[in-house]
C-alpha cells in the first residue's frame, strides 16, 4: 500500500496538470513501514525527454543523485516515483515496465485528461531481481491533515 | 584504502539495511568488487551473468558519472563516496 498525505497527493496530481500535454515526473521520499510505502515528501523533477515529452519521461541522474542525498540527510528513503499519462489511462506501459528498476518502490501514474488530473493509480515493483520483477497494483491511502498528524505522533 | 559506497533504497535489503558501506579499493571497479565480496547477493543485482554492469546501474564518484571519467578504472582516494544510482524513466 502507498500511504500519502492529501497535500502531497494533490501536489503530484497538480504537477501533471501543469506540464500537460507533456508528462511530469518526480520522486517520493518517505519510509518503508510494515510492507507499505509511507510518503513524507514529494519532490518534483524535470522531465528530460525533450524529444518526446508527451509520452516519455526521464529523470536526470544528477537530479536523482541529489534527491538520494537529500533523502539520506533527512533520514528518509526514496520509496517511489510518479509520472503522468497525458490523455492516456493510468496504467503502466511496456516502457514503464522495461524502465522500472527500483524494486519494492511505488510507481504512481496519474491520467491527465484534457489538462485535468483524472484517475491516479499506484503499482509496486515486486520481485527480487530484473528477471522476476513485476508491477503489481496497490491501494493508495490518502491521509487527511488530522490523520497525517496522528501518524507522526 | 577505504572509502564508502552509497547504496540506493532497493538494494539495502542486500546490505543488511546499510545505506553506506565501507569498502576497500584503488579504483571504482575494485571498490565495487569489494562491495560484492562483502555482500555477495548484490552481484546479480548489479551485474549480468557475463559480469557486465547492468545497463540501468549508474555509478557516480562523488559528483561525476564514471562513464565520463575512466569508467571502472577510475582511481579513487580515501574519503571518496561512490554512489549507485539506478535509472528512472518510462513512458
Amino acid at each position: 500500500m502507498l500511504i500519502i498525505k492529501n497535500g502531497d497527493y494533490e501536489t503530484l496530481r497538480r504537477h501533471g496538470e501543469e506540464t500537460y500535454p507533456f508528462e511530469c515526473c518526480g520522486a517520493l521520499l518517505g519510509r518503508f513501514r510494515d510492507g507499505n510505502r509511507v510518503v513524507d515528501d514529494v519532490i518534483r523533477c524535470n522531465n528530460t525527454r525533450a524529444d518526446r515529452p508527451q509520452d516519455r519521461y526521464n529523470i536526470d541522474l544528477k537530479e536523482l543523485l541529489a534527491i538520494q542525498r537529500q533523502a539520506d540527510e533527512r533520514g528518509l528513503e526514496i520509496v517511489g516515483f510518479y509520472h503522468s499519462h497525458p490523455d492516456h489511462p493510468a496504467q503502466w506501459s511496456q516502457t514503464d515496465f522495461a524502465e522500472a528498476h527500483w524494486l519494492s518502490c511505488s510507481y504512481v501514474i496519474t491520467a491527465v485528461e484534457k489538462g485535468s488530473a483524472a484517475l491516479t493509480n499506484s503499482f509496486v515493483l515486486a520481485g527480487s531481481s530484473e528477471e522476476d520483477k513485476r508491477l503489481e497494483s496497490e491501494a493508495i491511502t490518502v491521509l487527511s491533515l488530522e490523520e497525517s498528524e496522528s501518524q507522526c505522533r | 584504502m577505504s572509502l564508502r559506497i552509497n547504496i540506493p533504497a532497493p538494494l539495502r535489503r542486500y546490505t543488511e539495511g546499510q545505506g553506506l558501506v565501507e569498502v576497500s579499493g584503488n579504483s571504482v571497479g575494485s571498490a565495487l568488487a569489494s562491495l560484492v565480496e562483502l555482500h555477495p547477493s548484490l552481484r546479480s543485482q548489479l551485474y549480468t551473468d557475463e559480469g557486465r554492469l547492468r545497463a540501468f546501474v549508474n555509478v557516480y564518484l562523488n559528483d561525476e558519472d564514471v562513464r565520463f571519467l575512466e569508467k571502472m578504472e577510475t582511481t579513487v582516494k580515501a574519503d571518496d563516496v561512490i554512489s549507485i544510482v539506478p535509472s528512472i524513466a518510462g513512458g
